[in-house]
């Protein structure tokens, strides 16, 4: 292994912009006589619009126009649209009300865009936008997820009777069934998986810009995938020509899904552009972030689990409930179904597993993927019940785990739910966690922090992840809008050098690292002759972006079989340079040769001749430019076990998570330390939604965590240094036998934190986030409980 | 933020001058709620009278056997003084205590006090330990300058100058902080010393005040 190829803990290339204060972020772009918007929005989670008066605001000092809803729809622009439609138990498609830019005739959440004030400074924006004056007629709202589906509930949609989006179920009810009257005993859990608000470092920003020249538009956007942002917006809302829209996400300050989206702002900053014939600008601010990013999570789960009496499991039965907000936000309808229901085998051989999901419109903000996407939720629901079951069955958490694991050899294993696992070993994982958190020692450990008066407790997760969404086909079957395969340009520049164009985009996963390592060391370069570029429509071919850990999977993929073209071309210049037959050429760390001979060549020479080809082959293309698109067999199924290890003060309720292992499995590994960091930060957000964060709307709908005051963002203090392990198995299918690692922080550790925080007070189940006030009281309880 | 007039006097009584003058006036000392305030505009005052110019009102000195600490004193110049740390060390603590290492660079304690926040560390402090609050008019004992929610016993055109404290045989502070904002759910300063034991509580009340049931020989 070379300091710079493939398993290199490599410094990341782009941390020199970050540190230094050079990153390029779409705030620091500021266009040619360029104008700014804000957005008036909805004081109200549910009222009727009777009329807008926007004739002051027009009149204010610096404003060019005022935009509502109304003149949208003249320019007949469309709704924007949910990109996978699930099927509901009926054979019927989801409910799909419109969700226009600017609302038309009711406004559905706090934060929902009502006008677009553009003018000449944002002051002047805003300012102005102070004086629209909107006639709201209230209603009452549907704020709370456990009541929107009541009869007795207000309707946030005429479209959607009884707030229901779908009821969408996957399994054999009825074997289910079966499995449960066999059973030995039976573990039932009531889980809420409380609401997220994602928190990107950067808020959303996006310029939008006309070209009257050309009659073209380009978009300057926060987006974690500028492709599909180009396609919805021209296929679907705007109406455009998909070759007049250049949509540039440049440097992106964190996603975590919440920017995966296609937005209201930039979507009226793009359209605004060419009606005030100049640039416009909106970048948002923190409290618009609380109010307008689409959330996260936010299910109501009663969940079952049927074992025999040696705690085999024998069933699952899982009903939930998902908030889906006010609209639909782009791929809203597929978390809490393709990407949740499908997980609840877990890492287990559980033969029969039935799922009922029903998902409620409510007035909040829309909810979709957010970091793990679904299958947080689905580890949160089979580690839980996992961990109870052992509790009640009284079988150590370990053991009742192992006894149920996939074997190595069961591989691949078809689930009861749609998927099927190429590989893994779990037991690998486990016996290697329990080895580096010293399970043994435990009691001894409890036993110390009792005589210190703190209880000690440990908690397990071990989770599966399904990364890369693919094949295309598949997804397509199930709903999807759009495919999910995954492009690569790499480029020889003529003096030898290579550009790497990846439909992926980096937005702090640090690919312009790990990718320029695959790119090096497969085509034996220095690291620093290659440079990776995302985020350009205008240079980059289609790709699908980043979301569901996938950029290496199934980017990476693509990236390897361009650079596998490469070589193949380049064998046959290298052929005819050295007056060889290709089948003689062999290519090993940058150098072609011809076997048993000592004729070499460089790969950069290579790339000169394919540029200036003087001497070269009769029939081969000039040019060294390959492109290649890659479209997975099948997910990738990342999985590993995590244990925590907590100390609660009984006397303030005070939880100090004082050990964490992390052994995950991510198959191979290009570049170890982000992988690390991927896993680091993961946790810090799992662990953030298992114990401090949680939005929460009142019964009107008025969000009471709107600003970091309230709404609690997990900090270094809260975290313990994080032990990190691995264990590999290669995935089966992908060319890099790679699989993903970017959420399965976020997917493991709600689950190991509450596990051990209950283990520490010796009780079954407790809510999210496990704040101070609440263990305090359950603390007490359970100090009564025991005199 | 809505438009303002500055005003960055020099002396307190160009200070206290600016603010009768104004039809809206409003003291900005550190900003650290008022900026934030503004930014939302959740406040629209005529006038700015901005204290940072005010030499005077900065610093900390021994005197008399008391701590005398300048309104305009920020709450890391609080924790980091040699005096403090040396003779009220739970004063430092509180004071090291206090939001992030932003806002203790830019806040200080006059803003804090005369902004009374019901879950602030400061009135705990200033009650727990006894101290005196001067004014460019008066001289207020904390006992009375607490009197509710964000509400001091400071007149309109009346400027916290200085906070003396009396140093205690011993004292501590202790507080239960939020978790996202770092302010005090509950936060006690404790003392013992020349006036007899003194307790306060911050955050559990509308203002910083002593137990209700005061046992032994605590409370006032």
């Amino acid at each position: 292994m070379s300091d710079t190829g493939i398993g290199a803990s490599v410094k990341r290339k782009e941390d020199f912009r970050f540190l230094t204060g050079q990153g390029r972020y779409t705030d620091d772009i500021n266009r040619p006589g360029q104008l700014y918007a804000y957005f008036v929005r909805s004081p109200h989670a549910h009222a009727k619009i009777k009329g807008i008066n926007k004739a002051e605001a027009e009149k204010s000092p610096g404003v060019r126009a005022v935009f509502i809803g109304a003149d949208m729809e003249a320019d007949n622009v469309g709704s924007l649209p949910c990109g996978w439609v699930v099927t509901d138990r009926h054979g019927d498609p989801h409910k799909a009300p419109p969700h226009f830019p600017l609302a038309r005739d009711k406004v559905r959440y706090v934060g929902d865009h009502v006008a677009v004030v553009i003018a000449e400074t944002y002051a002047q924006a805003k300012e102005a936008g102070e004086t629209v004056e909107v006639d709201y007629e209230e209603l009452p709202a549907a704020a709370t997820l456990g009541t929107a589906l009541s009869s007795s509930a207000p309707l946030v949609h005429d479209e959607a009777p009884g707030n229901l989006c779908y009821d969408w179920v996957l399994g054999d009810e009825a074997e289910a069934d079966a499995a449960f009257a066999k059973a030995a005993h039976i573990t039932k859990v009531d889980l809420v998986n409380n609401r997220l608000i994602p928190n990107a470092m950067e808020p959303r920003a996006a310029i939008g810009e006309y070209d009257g020249g050309t009659d073209s538009y380009t978009l300057y956007s926060t987006s974690q995938n500028p492709h599909l942002l180009k396609l919805i917006l021209c296929a679907f809302v705007l109406g455009l020509s998909e070759n007049k829209l250049r949509v540039i996400a440049p440097d992106v300050g964190g996603g975590f899904g919440s920017k995966i989206f296609c937005y209201a702002e930039e979507t009226v900053c793009t359209w605004a552009a060419k009606k005030v014939r100049a640039p416009v600008k909106w970048t948002g601010d923190r409290s618009e972030a609380f109010t307008s990013d689409a959330h996260g999570r936010d299910h109501i789960t009663h969940a079952q689990l049927a074992m025999d009496e040696n705690g085999k499991f024998l069933g699952m039965k899982v009903e939930t409930t998902a908030n889906m907000g006010a609209y639909l936000s782009s791929f809203a309808t597929s978390i809490p179904t393709y990407l949740y229901a499908t997980l609840l085998a877990g890492q287990y051989t559980t033969p029969v597993i039935y799922v009922n999901v029903k998902s409620a419109f409510t007035n909040t903000a829309p909810v979709d993927a957010y970091r793990g996407a679904g299958r947080p939720e689905a580890t949160y629901v089979v580690e839980r019940l996992v961990e109870v079951a052992a509790r009640e069955m009284n079988i150590d958490p370990a053991e009742i785990r192992r006894r149920n694991f996939i074997k190595p050899e069961q591989f691949p294993y078809q689930t009861p739910v749609a998927l099927q696992y190429d590989i893994g070993d779990y037991d690998a994982s486990m016996t290697k966690a329990l080895e580096m958190i010293d399970y043994d020692g435990f009691p001894a450990r409890k036993a110390a922090s009792e005589a210190k008066g703190k209880l000690r407790g440990i908690g397990f997760s071990a989770y599966i992840e399904a990364c890369g969404i693919a094949p295309s086909a598949v997804v397509g079957s199930l709903g999807a809008g759009v495919g999910l395969w995954e492009s690569a340009q790499v480029r020889f520049n003529a003096t030898g050098t290579v550009s790497v164009f990846t439909g992926t985009h980096s937005h702090g996963q640090g690919h312009e690292t790990t990718f320029s390592q695959l790119v090096a060391d497969t085509l034996g370069l220095p690291i620093e002759n290659v440079e990776v570029v995302h985020g350009d429509t205008g240079s980059i071919p289609m790709g699908m972006g980043t979301y569901g850990s996938r950029s290496l999977a199934v980017g990476g993929s693509a990236i390897s079989k361009a650079c596998d073209k490469i070589i193949e071309k380049s064998k046959k210049i290298a052929a005819h340079l050295m007056e060889a037959s290709v089948d003689d050429v062999e290519f090993d760390k940058g150098t072609f040769r011809v076997k048993g001979t000592d004729k070499e060549k460089s790969i950069a020479e290579i790339a000169f001749t394919a540029y200036v080809p003087h001497n070269y082959p009769e029939d081969l293309e000039p040019g060294l430019d390959e492109t290649a698109f890659y479209d997975p067999l099948n997910f990738t199924y990342p999985s590993g076990v995590h244990i925590a290890e907590v100390e609660i003060d009984p006397a303030t309720g005070m939880t100090e998570i004082v050990d964490w292992v992390a052994v995950d499995d991510f198959g191979n590994v290009i570049n170890p330390m982000v992988v690390e960091g991927q896993v680091h930060g993961g946790i810090a957000q799992g662990v953030g939604q298992a114990m401090l964060e949680r939005a929460v709307y009142d019964d009107g709908g008025q969000l009471l965590t709107g600003s970091y005051m309230d709404y609690c963002m997990p900090r270094a203090d809260n975290l313990p240094s994080f032990r990190v392990g691995m264990t590999q198995t290669a995935c089966t299918h992908n060319p890099l036998g790679v699989k993903g690692c970017g959420e399965a922080g976020a997917i493991a550790a709600p689950a190991a934190t509450i596990n051990a925080i209950t283990n520490a007070l010796g009780i079954l189940s407790m809510d999210m986030p496990a704040t101070p006030e609440k263990v305090w009281r359950l603390a007490n309880q359970h100090a009564q409980a025991a005199e | 933020m809505y438009d303002f007039n500055h005003h960055r006097p020099a002396s307190v009584e160009d200070a206290a001058k600016a603010l009768t003058g104004a039809s809206d006036g409003k003291i900005l000392a550190g900003g650290q709620t008022l900026i934030p305030t503004l930014k939302q505009r959740l406040a629209s005052p005529s006038d700015i009278i901005d204290l940072g110019g005010i030499a005077a009102l900065k610093g900390i000195k021994e005197e008399g056997g008391n701590i005398v600490i300048g309104a305009m004193t920020t709450h890391a110049t609080v924790a980091g003084d040699a005096t403090v740390k040396a003779k009220i060390p739970a004063l430092a603590a509180l004071a090291d205590g206090i939001g992030d290492a932003q806002v203790r660079n830019r806040g200080t304690i006059g803003g804090s006090i005369a902004n009374n926040d019901p879950a602030a560390d400061y009135p705990a402090g200033l009650v727990g330990l006894g101290a005196t609050v001067h004014t460019n008019k008066r001289d207020i004992p904390a006992d009375d300058f607490f009197l509710g929610m964000f509400e001091t016993a400071l007149e309109e055109d009346e400027i916290v100058t200085v906070v003396t404290f009396p140093v205690p045989e011993k004292a501590a502070y202790a507080k239960f902080a939020n978790p996202a904002s770092r302010y005090a759910i509950v936060g006690v300063m404790v003392s013992s010393g020349p006036a007899g034991v003194r307790v306060a509580v911050t955050g559990a009340g509308p203002r910083a005040l002593p137990p209700r049931r005061p046992r032994g020989g605590a409370g006032r």
